[in-house]
């Protein structure tokens, strides 16, 4: 199945632009379906970026954050044609975990 | 727009009255049903003009609640506003047939 | 009879009275127009000529971003949305969906002229054999239910999928609706027309109330976009939906934010009015799938 992540880094000069779209239905736990009932939270706990070795971007999301969330940060350092490794977990106990190229 | 405006605050004083006065005697079982019955009619004929508005159910669907629960009085005015919002809803499909010309781009 | 019934009895009363002085005011200057005579090729002339005095700074192309073209900050967000679009996922549903054989071994690819690929810009037509105006969304349905399938719902998920995908392989390529010289299909591209002009709802809007009145203006907290290039986006990921949208879904959910009963998805005045606006907006590129707030 196709991962859950698309990652998109560019390394330029000293920095390196990452943004990320994660597909995460991200229920809150608040709101209803049709029949009236709660639909059960389920949301991202934690995403993290690494690069070599060492976490660039750390995330503690909770239900504030919108279904299908889009990440973009900048961190020090990155080479092109390295890896950089994404992976998140949810409060389901779910995760996914990919690795891009920096470009 | 503004005579418009003053035009409306004005009517609706005359018909704030009209509808207060002919509502003070309290209503049975039997007026609801009539009201209802008109209030429905009129949405029908609404529906055949393929203008219905929301509100109008919703205020049918009030009127059905208060009757359920007695309150006969609310029901009948619920069906009241529902038949005037469906009668309001006629007469809007009827009037465009030739209003929409006014707003086209020429 | 108490106070919140009074006031309601009266502020329904109020409206027909206000409808009756709108339409009074409305009628008392009747429009010296041919009204008989249906020139379509006149109609989109005028109507981009409109937007495009409205607006001079946009080119032509520019109108199908709709509120994005209408708001400076607006359109910085939406360029970097763009790097990475939140319709993805659907267009990739699209893909996968579009190529799935059914039960019987068929597939979309055929019902439709070229497969599917490409062709999403020569929608709606108009059928000549039934009469009829023919959506995309109608005619994937009916691909579906000719080959034992069952139909998709018109407003999301699948039907989104589908149409994203197809506007996605036309993208860029110009609206080209055709109107047949039958007089039906002049008669269905009028149907569309006033349908689009039409007060309707108990806020008593038209379509061109907002989009040909108020472009780049606001209802509450969004920007109104203008009816030219309104449909070249379609299918959408609105925000507002946390989701896919169909041409249908944006229909009928218009209809019922203005408090009008919608009709059903694909009811021949949706049809027909689909057929108004991709046809003045032909020369326009498709753009679709889109993201919208």
């Amino acid at each position: 199945m196709a991962s859950t992540i698309r990652v998109r880094a560019t390394a330029s000069g000293e920095t390196t632009e990452v943004q990320a779209l994660i597909q995460h239905p991200m229920d809150s736990g608040f709101v209803k379906d049709a029949k009236g009932e709660i639909i059960p939270p389920h949301f991202i706990r934690e995403l993290t970026f690494e690069y070599d070795g060492k976490s660039v971007f750390v995330a503690d999301w909770g239900a504030a954050v919108s279904k299908d969330p889009y990440v973009k940060f900048s961190f020090k350092g990155g080479k092109k044609g390295e890896d950089l490794k994404i992976s998140w977990v949810d409060n389901q106990g779910q995760s996914d975990t990919t690795t891009a190229k920096i470009q | 727009m503004s005579v418009i405006r003053t035009s409306i605050l004005s009517l609706a004083a005359v018909l704030q009255i009209a509808g207060a006065t002919s509502a003070l005697a309290a209503s049975s079982e039997a007026d609801f049903k009539a009201a209802f019955a008109a209030a429905e009619a009129a949405n029908k004929e609404a529906g055949a003009l393929r203008n219905q508005w929301t509100v109008t159910a919703a205020a049918l669907a009030d009127a059905k609640k208060a009757a359920e629960k007695g309150d006969f009085d609310l029901a009948t005015a619920q069906s009241k506003e529902a038949e005037a919002l469906a009668k309001a809803s006629i007469y809007q499909a009827t009037s465009e047939k030739q209003a929409w010309k006014a707003l086209e781009i020429r | 009879m108490n106070v919140r019934s009074a006031i309601h009895v009266a502020s329904a009363a109020v409206f027909s009275a206000t409808l009756a002085l709108a339409a009074l005011a409305l009628t008392a200057t009747p429009p010296a127009t041919a009204a008989d005579t249906i020139d379509p090729a006149a109609d989109a002339r005028a109507f981009q000529k409109y937007f495009t005095t409205k607006f001079p700074k946009l080119k032509l192309e520019d109108f199908v971003n709709g509120p994005y073209s209408m708001d400076e900050g607006m359109h910085r967000q939406w360029e970097e949305k763009e790097q990475f679009p939140p319709y993805e996922f659907s267009l990739d549903m699209g893909k996968e969906l579009f190529a799935k054989p059914f039960k019987n071994g068929k597939s979309f690819a055929d019902c439709f002229p070229n497969g599917g690929i490409g062709i999403r810009q020569n929608y709606p037509y108009f059928d000549e054999k039934e009469g009829k105006v023919v959506t995309l969304e109608l005619a994937l349905n009916r691909c579906r239910e000719a080959n034992g399938e069952a139909p998709f719902s018109y407003v999301k998920d699948e039907m989104a999928a589908l149409t994203a995908y197809m506007a996605f392989t036309s993208r860029g390529k110009p609206f080209d609706i055709k109107i047949p010289n039958d007089p039906r299909a002049l008669a269905a591209y009028q149907n569309g027309k006033q349908y689009f002009y039409t007060r309707r709802g108990q806020l008593n809007f038209s379509c061109a109330t907002c989009h040909v009145q108020s472009p780049g203006e606001r209802i509450r907290a969004e920007v109104l976009a203008p009816a030219l290039g309104l449909l070249n986006a379609m299918p959408i990921y609105r925000s507002e939906w946390s989701g896919m949208g169909t041409i249908s879904r944006r229909f009928t959910t218009c209809n019922s934010q203005i408090r009008g009963v919608p009709l059903e998805p694909q009811a021949d005045e949706y049809r027909d009015l689909e057929y108004y606006l991709s046809y003045v907006s032909n020369g326009l590129p498709i753009s679709g799938p889109g993201a919208r707030p």
